[in-house]
């Protein structure tokens, strides 16, 4: 498991000339199932999501994920479903934008989950991955292969979280089950 | 797979000759020291920088740059040479940042000459120091790694070289500072950050250069396996000592026709024969950078399109969501501090200990002070927002074509006939209570695609004050009119008529602008018969055009066909109407818009309530707007119910005349 950053590990995204960072996106990526059988649509098809989930206080208030891809106050926006993964050599497949900066106020911790929306285990899937980007100079904070990660469905990924005047990162990489980011909530809320 | 290091961890290194790419996004200076088995420096001699570039197997830039490439040949080291260190410094002077802190975190990758990465590493977590160790290369036991080392320094080269045991250090830090200044001074700027991306193409479409004295082989190595372009007629006519090569060249040949056959033949043109717009549009106006820490100042048209006016629609649209997401951040922050401090509140009620003393009322202070904090940050956010908008509708309406154009704006002084139809109509402007005075132009796309129902019902207002359903009634004929008149001024000369059904003439007094410039097809409708007519003529022409349509024969309509879109008025509905006629409005309602046939309902709901629930589909299908300001419209991404108003002609202007004069003089020259 390559991890950039340990598990617990906590990054300040405030820069040193006190501007804070301010956009980041979380990137999952993923090889598409091979083709088998007389007809392509036998394929077992894989399909990861990636959702980010807004908190207040320990409340979830807002949710960003494949059914609802734009958070209502705009600042956090997902790019759109990938229903079957990409040709895996590290470009994102699906993708959370996250506008720190516009942000509401109360909202104080937004966390990211990966889940297997088909139910194949990280142990199944070839060349999963999920990464934390600065969106401002494409560098990566954080990263997790996913692949080979054991009899998981689902990934607790990273949190980021208001400190002082910015936003701190912390990587979480619980991995756990469950079908989509509702299945999480008992396992998010620990981290909380 | 490249290996990505952390700090302190190592890789293996199984090719000999690498290239280090360093990637800094400012201007750095890139050096290296070469140390024994026991890391020591023998000297000056063993530190290639910008002043001495070039080692044995070893070579740096001359100067500081955003982006290096480091070539080491590690065959090429001397025996005595165990340890390379790959150092990054900021340059000394200029104008540049004077710590790693204040630049992004520098990326360095090992790389094979085929550019394919062997491990990379992101230099994290420096802040004050303005020379950095990034990587070292060294010897194990006859083989070499690659270590992440990350070791900064905030006392820069000079602190660094000391470090690394080098007893001239400060003068050589000196030296390389000078070079580097000589460097700076002729070099050009720092190119533009490149996404990680093309980064990534760049480095794998550039051969790799290899370093000085071993350029050659790396050429030979090429040339070997470089396909030799042989043309195929060549091949067949030379001797059969190189039939396999022809043989296989024939075969190419086959598969590949020479380039000039399909020359001959003329490229396919998949440009759109008739579409004009294929020339690449004039840029968009981008606002002008703004001094840090201040917003920038909007411009009119700063949205994506092929023309002005794309652009300004866009905006307007862009603006338009804009408010609707920042006053959903308000909103649901505002909701959040109201019910953490309920909760509050309620917990130092329920318990008991806090009756006793000063704690009940002193967590009910601290829970209030909470609630206030977070609505005055919510508020501040807000405001900013509304600030930013505000300043983007003053630059926006001054530069709306007349199509987007209040009533107010002076652009309607100069109106003229367009010649194409635009891409969208104002029907008036929207706003959310929070902000009354931020108003956002309601643009709907042309040609219509829902009928439009002007409601001459309901009363009561926003205010809460009480019009008189007289007064509503002529308030929303005039409303109508305006915008018919709008519909009538933005189609080119002679594409959109206009039919009113008036059956009680009640109408007549509003009606004055349109049928006394001339503007109308016909004169309004009166009575029953009236009705009937127009109906009857508007479902025939619906049906004609649907039939020609699905038949796929539009060139078989009768000649005599208006091809304009129409417009319908209906006034007084359901009054003299029958329910043959209450048919065909429907008809129309459902049928017409795909056709280019619109209707204008001006009519109470509660007029119609003896139908029952048989005309709440009509209702459904059409947009209700109304003659005055009315928070029924939802927009379509968060819902919230905005306040609509109608653009309005000032009162006392002239404009809505002189506009329509002008229609109908276009339209006897068009004839």
């Amino acid at each position: 498991m390559t991890v950039n950053m340990t598990k617990g590990q906590a990054i300040s995204l405030q820069k040193n000339d006190g501007t804070g960072l301010t956009a980041v996106r979380m990137g999952l990526g993923w090889q598409a199932a091979p083709r088998r059988g007389l007809f392509g649509s036998r394929t077992r098809e894989i399909d990861l999501d990636a959702s980010a989930v807004l908190f207040a206080d320990k409340q979830p208030v807002d949710v960003v994920f494949f059914r609802h891809l734009v958070s209502d106050d705009g600042s956090v926006r997902h790019t759109g479903d990938n229903l079957v993964g990409g040709v895996g050599q590290g470009g994102d497949d699906e993708a959370i934008l996250v506008d720190l900066a516009r942000v509401p106020v109360h909202i104080d911790q937004i966390v990211f989950t990966v889940n297997s929306f088909t139910g194949q285990t990280f142990q199944e899937v070839q060349n999963a991955f999920c990464r934390l980007v600065d969106e401002t100079n494409g560098q990566e904070l954080a990263r997790y292969t996913l692949a080979g990660g054991g009899q998981y469905t689902a990934q607790i990924m990273a949190k980021v979280h208001r400190s002082g005047s910015g936003w701190t990162l912390t990587a979480l990489g619980t991995p756990t089950n469950g079908r989509t980011f509702q299945d999480l909530m008992p396992a998010i809320l620990p981290h909380l | 797979m490249a290996a990505e290091l952390v700090r302190g961890q190592n890789h293996p290194l199984s090719q000999m000759r690498l290239e280090i790419r360093v990637a800094a996004g400012k201007p750095v200076v890139a050096a290296a020291t070469l140390g024994d088995e026991h890391g020591r420096i023998h000297g000056v001699a063993w530190v290639a920088h910008p002043g001495t570039p070039t080692l044995p197997g070893l070579e740096v830039s001359k100067q500081a740059a955003a982006d290096h490439r480091l070539a080491v040949d590690l065959d090429a080291m001397p025996e005595a040479v165990h340890r390379v260190s790959v150092l990054l410094a900021l340059p000394l002077g200029g104008d540049g940042p004077a710590r790693f802190g204040a630049v992004a975190a520098p990326f360095v990758a090992v790389t094979g000459l085929d550019g394919t990465e062997v491990a990379s590493y992101t230099i994290t977590g420096l802040d004050a120091e303005s020379a950095v160790v990034a990587l070292e290369l060294y010897r194990r036991q006859g083989a070499w790694k690659v270590r992440a080392v990350g070791q900064g320094y905030a006392g820069g080269l000079a602190e660094l070289l000391t470090d690394q045991g080098l007893p001239q250090a400060t003068h050589l830090a000196g030296s390389i500072n000078e070079a580097v200044a000589h460097g700076l001074a002729r070099s050009v700027a720092a190119p533009p950050p490149r996404t990680p991306d093309a980064d990534r193409t760049r480095q794998t479409a550039t051969p790799a250069l290899g370093p000085e004295g071993s350029g050659s082989t790396t050429q030979g190595a090429s040339g070997a396996v470089a396909p030799q372009p042989t043309s195929p007629y060549g091949a067949q006519g030379t001797s059969g000592a190189v039939a396999p090569q022809s043989g296989y060249d024939s075969g190419a040949a086959a598969v590949n026709p020479p380039a000039g056959d399909q020359h001959a033949a003329g490229p396919i043109d998949y440009s759109h024969p008739r579409r004009q717009t294929g020339a690449p549009p004039q840029p968009a106006p981008t606002a002008p950078s703004a001094p840090p820490g201040q917003p920038a100042r909007p411009v009119a048209g700063d949205a994506t399109g092929w023309s002005m006016e794309e652009r300004l629609y866009n905006q307007v649209w862009g603006m338009f969501e804009d408010l609707a997401r920042t006053m959903a951040a308000y909103r649901s922050a505002v909701d959040f501090a109201d019910s953490r401090m309920g909760k509050e509140l309620d917990q130092a009620l329920s318990d008991p200990r806090s009756r006793i003393g000063g704690q009940g009322d002193a967590a009910r202070e601290a829970a209030q002070a909470k609630h206030a904090q977070l609505i005055d940050q919510a508020r501040a956010a807000l405001d900013r927002d509304l600030d930013q908008l505000t300043a983007e509708c003053e630059v926006v309406e001054p530069a709306l074509p007349p199509a987007f154009a209040g009533w107010d704006n002076p652009v309607w002084h100069g109106y003229r006939v367009p010649m194409e139809i635009p891409m969208a109509l104002r029907l008036g402007d929207l706003h959310l209570p929070e902000s009354p005075e931020l108003r956002i132009p309601m643009l709907v796309r042309l040609p219509l695609e829902r009928g439009l129902w002007i409601d001459s019902g309901g009363a009561e207002s926003l205010d809460g004050s009480f019009t008189d359903s007289h007064e509503l009634r002529r308030l929303a004929l005039d409303t109508a009119v305006a915008h018919a008149a709008r519909l009538l001024a933005v189609y080119p000369a002679g594409e959109f008529a206009v039919h009113v059904i008036d059956p009680a003439g009640s109408a007549a007094q509003a009606l004055v602008p349109l049928v006394h410039t001339g503007v109308l097809a016909a004169p309004p409708a009166v009575g029953a018969a009236g009705v009937t007519d127009v109906l009857t003529r508007l479902t025939q022409r619906v049906d004609l055009v649907q039939m020609a349509v699905r038949g796929g024969a539009a060139d078989s309509l009768p000649p005599g066909l208006d091809t304009a879109e129409q417009l319908l008025i209906v006034n007084d509905f359901p009054h003299g109407f029958d329910d043959r006629a209450v048919t065909q409005l429907r008809y129309l309602a459902d049928e017409g818009p795909s056709v280019g046939v619109h209707l204008m309902m001006v009519a109470d709901r509660e007029d119609a309530a003896g139908y029952g629930p048989l005309l709440d589909p009509l209702w459904r299908s059409l947009m209700r707007l109304t003659p005055l300001p009315d928070d029924h419209l939802a927009d379509p991404w968060v819902g919230h119910a905005w306040t609509y108003e109608p653009s309005r002609v000032p009162p006392g202007s002239h404009v809505l005349r002189q506009v329509l004069t002008e229609v109908a003089t276009a339209r006897t020259k068009h004839r």
